[in-house]
């Protein structure tokens, strides 16, 4: 007979990352996260190290305006008021850390000043004590002002600041040196772009264990395969033994959310509540399977369901 | 494929000249790069041919169930990622009816198999197969559900683990090419035997660990059969990851043959099997028979499968050209869009929700959805202008007016300069366009 497990061994290594600060490294968050840490391809703990479990983060967004209404039905009034909806993440919903964007500075939008995100951003800071990422709107210049204070408000709780991109990321990288935070690194669903955007950032001068990467998430239906394979080829690219793809992955799974096919009433496929789960779920476990260090998630019952999966693939039940 | 020096370690050696090449190396060397086939030498010994076909043989069996049009064919990848070329062969996904819920359960079973086909971007996907299960039913009953899923069309599973129960349901449903389910080290030589006697497929499995798998594979060759799907423990989500893996790895790294067919595996209701199927979809499953697929799931399931088992160089695209929708006539609305699936069929059903008939030109971007092409300059005005005249749009409708998508508002002026047709920029979101049209009509 003779049948020998064929096992791969790799040279490289995710490097792990530390996200939040407890007391102990002056912040107030409850835990100090790691992401990232194994030598193997994701949950082949036949021939790797498992390293940390990826985390999974939970998404809140500062306007209804990017909140399909179906979720709003469904996930409950507090979902108006951000710092409520970052408490039940933390308390109801059993979310590791919290990703807060600050999508209402979009001056195309709403429009709100730098000063009241501040507020808003510290206010999140004093009702929970999970440890945060803060993105901004995407405009460069509002978020130039946004985050220079947020960065300043948040000294020493080791926030993730985001997104930095190929063209944009200078002042996101000074706001978060100034505090001692942390950078997500945005790129196109292109592996040379990712290692790009990381380059540049560690010539502007941030260190590695600073750095996560967001290779863009593609939802389940709207191009998943594009990321999927991205994700893949990031991870065997990293433990090939590239230090420049060593960081840890962040993927964005509520992209589901903005699926129609996942939102809209249709009998012939089934019962709606259920599909959204279900389709934010399948995106979320493609992210983690191909390699994702932290998936960001927005429905409670999705977050259960990955979860439990996560415990089934790392050896429990 | 085997290396021509591996080939011409098998040839003859006597350079004799009858295949046209002057010697048996440079035979080697096309027959290796397949430009002419092993049949060009006479000389060549039976021994050396069957070796030569062995190893000639793709790393995984390629293995049919039912027949007709939905006939499923499983096996036959080449890739561990398919980024590096492409996953081909879907993994069939199958109901289980299973005869302790008795025969008017299964029937609708059966039924409920056949109606879970869906269009999703121009293409149908579909439960694949209906696995009829014997556990504490009646003998009666399950060979009358089997008759009953013989009179349609999809392909069956039989899942049966009593040989002399299971060779009557296959002569119930002969013509449909059956997967037999299954021989384990209980029943191995009754099930091989039938399998072997019917030239079906069959399922070896009930295994512990892939050591007894590998043993009941072997033995299933020694008992003559090729037709062969293997079931890995799957205990919890680690398990099934870890074996499908190796599996795989073994058959196309490895080519270690025992291990060279297609997968299967037999999941039961739970939203754990839920998320195991899915896990399947993604590593490597070619079967996975399901004992519930609400539509709520198997919707999104199936759209993961048709995403997964995407070619990832060719984006599934439709034909550019003006299409209809609706019957519209020379006063009706023009609206343009990309011809990557996606994109033409969500603003399509979109148009159709408005009930207002429309003219869609479908501009030939490789394929991209609109911002990807309008990034990558493969939908510019001066590829849309073409289209427009490629496609005589001017003949088809008088208005004098082109909807473009929200997303390009910025090649307006250029498209009219083009065309000399009024540019109205459109919604974003396709989505906005019903109540947009409602206000045009
Ligand atoms: C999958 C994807 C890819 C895939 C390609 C998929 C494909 N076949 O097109 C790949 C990986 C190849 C890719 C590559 C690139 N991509 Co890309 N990609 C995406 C992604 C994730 C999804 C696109 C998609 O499928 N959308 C779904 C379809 C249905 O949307 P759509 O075609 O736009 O159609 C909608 C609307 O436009 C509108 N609509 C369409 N037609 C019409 C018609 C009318 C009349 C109206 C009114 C409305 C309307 O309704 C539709 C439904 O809402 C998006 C990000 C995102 N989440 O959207 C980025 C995105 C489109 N990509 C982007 C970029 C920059 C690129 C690259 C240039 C980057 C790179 N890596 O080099 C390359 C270019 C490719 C090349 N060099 O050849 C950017 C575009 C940025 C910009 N603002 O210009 C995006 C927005 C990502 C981002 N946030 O940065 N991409
Ligand atoms: S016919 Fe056969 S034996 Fe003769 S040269 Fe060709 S390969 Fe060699």
């Amino acid at each position: 007979m003779g049948f020998e497990v064929p096992k791969e061994k790799f040279g490289g290594r995710i490097k792990e990352v530390a996200i939040g600060a407890t007391k102990e490294y002056g912040g107030t968050r409850r835990a100090k996260l790691v992401a990232g840490g194994s030598n193997g391809l994701p949950f082949h703990l036949f021939e790797g190290e498992s390293g940390p479990m990826p985390l999974v983060a939970m998404d809140v967004v500062d306007t209804m305006r990017m909140v399909p209404e179906r979720l709003q039905e469904t996930m409950g009034p507090s979902l108006a008021d951000p710092a409520g909806w970052a408490k039940k993440c933390e308390a109801e919903w059993g979310a590791d850390m919290c990703v807060l964007k600050l999508a209402s500075a979009n001056p195309e939008e709403e429009d709100r000043p730098a000063e009241e995100l501040e507020a808003l951003v510290s206010k999140v800071l004093q009702t929970t004590a999970l440890p945060l990422a803060v993105y901004g709107c995407g405009f460069e210049e509002k978020d130039a002002k946004v985050m220079e204070k947020v960065s300043n408000v948040a000294k020493g709780e080791r926030l993730f600041l985001g997104l930095a991109e190929e063209k944009a990321y200078k002042s996101l990288a000074a706001a978060s040196m100034a505090n001692g935070h942390g950078i997500v690194a945005f790129s196109n669903l292109d592996i040379n772009l990712a290692k790009q955007m990381n380059i540049l950032l560690l010539d502007f001068g941030m260190k590695p264990e600073n750095i996560l990467m967001d290779p863009l998430m593609a939802p389940l239906g709207m191009g998943l395969e594009y990321s999927y394979s991205n994700i893949e080829r990031l991870r065997l690219g990293a433990l090939s033994g590239d230090p420049v793809l060593q960081m840890p992955m962040i993927c964005d799974c509520s992209c589901a959310w903005t699926v129609p096919e996942a939102l809209e009433e249709n009998p012939e496929h089934g019962d709606v509540k259920m599909r959204g789960i279900y389709w934010e779920t399948i995106t979320a476990l493609s992210a983690a399977v191909a390699g994702a260090g932290i998936v960001v998630m927005r429905h409670p019952e999705s977050v259960k369901m990955l979860r439990d999966t996560l415990k089934s693939l790392a050896g429990g039940e | 494929m085997p290396t021509a020096m591996e080939i011409y370690k098998l040839l003859p050696k006597t350079n004799c000249g009858e295949c046209k090449f002057p010697t048996c190396l440079a035979f080697a060397m096309q027959l290796a790069n397949q430009k002419v086939s092993l049949e060009a030498c006479p000389s060549v010994s039976d021994e050396a041919k069957a070796q030569l076909e062995e190893s000639g043989a793709p790393p995984i069996r390629s293995v049919t169930i039912g027949s007709g049009e939905l006939a499923v064919k499983m096996g036959d990848e080449t890739q561990l990622f398919r980024h590096d070329k492409t996953f081909y062969n879907p993994t069939v996904l199958g109901l289980i009816a299973d005869d302790s819920a008795g025969l008017e359960a299964m029937r609708t079973r059966v039924d409920d198999a056949h109606s879970a086909a869906f269009e999703r971007v121009g293409q149908i996907l579909r439960v694949d197969s209906v696995a009829l299960r014997h556990s504490s039913g009646s003998e009666e009953d399950y060979l009358e559900a089997v008759k009953a899923a013989a009179g349609k069309e999809l392909p069956i599973v039989l899942m049966c683990e009593d040989a002399a129960l299971a060779a009557k349901a296959a002569d119930a449903c002969a013509d449909k090419k059956p997967l037999l389910y299954r021989a384990t080290g209980a029943n191995f030589d009754a099930m091989a035997e039938l399998a072997k006697g019917r030239s079906l497929p069959l399922v070896v499995g009930g295994v512990a660990g892939l050591d007894e798998l590998v043993e009941l594979s072997e033995r299933a060759k020694k008992a003559g059969l090729s037709d062969v799907l293997l079931e890995p423990p799957i205990d919890s989500s680690g398990k099934m990851l870890e074996n499908m893996t190796v599996i795989r790895r073994a058959a196309i790294k490895s080519k270690f043959r025992p291990l060279g067919f297609p997968t299967i595996a037999v999941l039961g209701s739970s939203t754990a099997d839920k998320m195991n199927a899915s896990l399947g979809v993604m590593k490597y499953a070619s079967a996975i028979m399901m004992e519930e697929m609400p539509r709520d799931f198997v919707y999104p399931l199936l759209a993961l499968r048709q995403n997964i088992y995407t070619d990832p160089q060719v984006p599934i695209q439709v034909k550019p050209g003006l299409y209809p929708v609706g019957e519209p006539t020379e006063s009706s609305p023009v609206m343009f869009t990309t011809n990557f699936s996606l994109t033409y069929f969500t603003v399509r059903a979109d148009i159709e929700k408005s009930k207002v008939p429309a003219w869609l030109l479908v501009v030939d971007t490789e394929g991209q959805s609109v911002m990807t092409a309008f990034a990558a300059g493969k939908m510019t005005p001066e590829s849309v202008a073409k289209a427009v005249d490629d496609f005589k749009v001017k003949e088809k409708s008088n208005r004098n007016e082109i909807i473009i998508p929200g997303m390009v508002s910025r090649m307006s002026g250029k498209l009219n300069e083009l065309t000399d047709l009024k540019v109205t920029v459109g919604p974003r979101e396709s989505s906005g366009l019903p109540k947009m049209m409602k206000s045009l009509a």
